[in-house]
């Protein structure tokens, strides 16, 4: 009875998911995001390792620095650039100078320090990291974005821009819980359905997908579905706690590379399996 | 002899625009004038038709077209520009009790009343929209937070304070409830994700006894007790405690140098 007078438009009654910002074109790189919430679970460790496996597969893949100079790839890699993001953006340098050949078989492209001043995200440095994404989307199979610790809006910015997003978490509490609060906010901001999970530092066999059938659980019974439907977990797999992964990080070596025999690097080559998987289903309609 | 016009030329008396006429004539906008050129005619005819395609019949408010329209326009601007938008959705309280003890021409002109309260509570530069029956919506581009639960809680007292008089016998006190939700910045987004955000909160309005405003100040990321507590108390933490322990011993013995 209390319909308008006027014809309305229909209620949007339509699935709502999430919009990608890149156009679905099954030529260009399938964008990942990898991210936590806590800092210090391995987020960097998980996006090089998987990069190396990735490009052991044959893939062409990238990783982008998308904490924007306070990402420790560098570090991790042992790479010491003289061309940066930041001189792209600065116009000093070309995009393809400042792409790097990682140890792993794959491409970097660091933030460099200078992008500190970066960390507000204006809409210069949103324009131009999506333009630097925009170009080099058809140059590769895979980019893997390795956002920030947090949940702040320069890492809400940079998973808004992939197509995936890999949760990085550790068994402890602390880490949980700011993965399920990151869980929350994707949803709920950008309706995302799909979140696939890597529980790093397990410390017994099953573990990991324990903990993420655990937090499923959560998500099912507090985070309300949007007219998206559920938010659905998907575990990608455990990388078991292992003393070589802190020598190889302290050796700034690759473990997947250095070790590839390890139960840590055979857990990354599962990962990056399923990875791949994802990315053949996504390149399946390529001509 | 009367010569035919050009061929590029409109014949307005070709046309049949008998029933865009009388639409026009019935929203109750000025008639056009008859010895206007052809081209500013058909024009005038075309401006009158998209002016009552994007507008509420009854309240004169933008229609639910012309409100998905200013909620695309404003996601594509956040997105952009990384602003603070609100959108809001009032709500008129116990409305079917006006309906059932008034009938539906009462019910319309406090539709329209409110309509106008809500009007006069936000900048020209908002669109308030009529959302359906008695729900309204409020695109508010570049508003803070601060401003956002000022304008909300102005339209809450706008119809709270003072009854709708409906003629010199009848005046009804009513009261809205009113939800709230920020855009997400810098990210795009759809609009059926803001408005079932907005939604909610107006249901929270409701639920915490109407005449009410309820905004989501910003994207819920606190996690309660209750939540931490199913998240891993199933998972046994002092088993996990006991065991990081030991691994942390083997560590400390098995590391390499």
């Amino acid at each position: 009875m209390n319909t308008p007078v006027g014809a309305p438009a229909p209620t949007p009654k339509a699935p709502v998911v999430y919009v990608p910002t890149f156009p679905t074109d099954p030529k260009r790189a399938l964008v990942f995001a990898v991210t936590s919430g806590k800092g210090g679970v391995g987020k960097t460790f998980v996006s090089a390792n998987t990069a190396a496996a990735l490009a052991k597969r044959g893939l062409r893949v990238l990783v982008l620095d998308a904490d924007l100079g306070l990402a420790n790839l560098d570090v991790v890699l042992n790479l010491y650039p003289k061309t940066t993001l930041h001189d792209v953006f600065t116009g000093k340098a070309t995009l393809r100078e400042a792409i790097l050949k990682a140890p792993g078989g794959f491409d970097v492209l660091l933030a460099g320090s200078g992008l500190v001043e970066y960390s507000r995200l204006t809409s210069e440095v949103r324009d131009q990291f999506q333009t630097v994404l925009h170009e080099v989307l058809l140059d590769y199979d895979v980019v893997i974005l390795d956002t920030g610790a947090g949940i702040s809006d320069v890492v809400l910015y940079a998973i808004s821009l992939a197509d995936e997003v890999l949760l990085v978490s550790t068994p402890e509490p602390t880490s949980l819980t700011d993965a399920y609060a990151t869980v929350k906010v994707l949803a709920a901001q950008q309706g995302r359905r799909t979140i696939r999970v890597v529980i790093n530092q397990t410390l017994q066999p099953g573990e990991g997908r324990m903990i993420t059938t655990q937090l499923q659980r959560v998500v099912d019974r507090f985070v309300p579905a949007l007219g998206s439907g559920p938010v659905m977990l998907s575990h990608l797999g455990d990388i078991p706690s292992d003393t070589l992964v802190r020598s190889a990080v302290q050796k700034r070596q690759l473990l997947f590379s250095s070790m590839p025999g390890s139960a840590p690097a055979q857990a990354i080559a599962a990962v990056a399996g399923r990875l791949g998987d994802l990315v053949q289903r996504w390149q399946g309609s390529r001509d | 002899m009367k010569t035919s016009p050009p061929e590029h030329c409109v014949d307005i008396e070709s046309l049949q625009l008998d029933s865009a006429l009388r639409l026009i004539e019935q929203s109750g906008q000025t008639a056009l004038d008859v010895a206007l050129p052809p081209q500013k005619y058909v024009q005038g005819v075309i401006d009158a038709l998209c002016s009552l395609s994007s507008l509420d019949a009854l309240t004169g408010l933008a229609n639910r077209r012309s409100f998905a329209h200013a909620m695309e326009q404003e996601l594509d601007r956040v997105a952009r520009s990384g602003d603070v938008a609100l959108l809001l959705m009032v709500d008129i309280d116990h409305f079917k009790r006006v309906n059932d003890a008034h009938g539906h021409l009462v019910g319309d002109q406090v539709l329209k009343q409110v309509a106008h309260r809500i009007l006069a509570c936000v900048r020209p530069m908002d669109t308030v929209a009529r959302f359906g029956g008695e729900e309204y919506a409020v695109v508010l581009p570049n508003c803070s937070s601060s401003y956002g639960n000022i304008v909300a809680e102005r339209i809450r007292e706008s119809m709270a304070h003072a009854p709708v008089v409906l003629g010199p016998h009848l005046s009804l006190s009513l009261t809205v409830s009113v939800g709230g939700a920020y855009a997400p910045q810098w990210i795009r987004s759809e609009a059926a994700i803001w408005i079932e955000r907005a939604d909610r909160q107006l249901y929270r309005a409701k639920r915490e006894g109407r005449n009410t405003v309820c905004l989501e100040q910003t994207i819920d990321t606190v996690v309660s007790t209750e939540e931490k507590e199913l998240l891993y108390g199933a998972l046994n933490f002092d088993a996990f405690e006991a065991r990081m322990a030991v691994a942390n011993l083997g560590n400390a013995n098995g590391a390499t140098p």
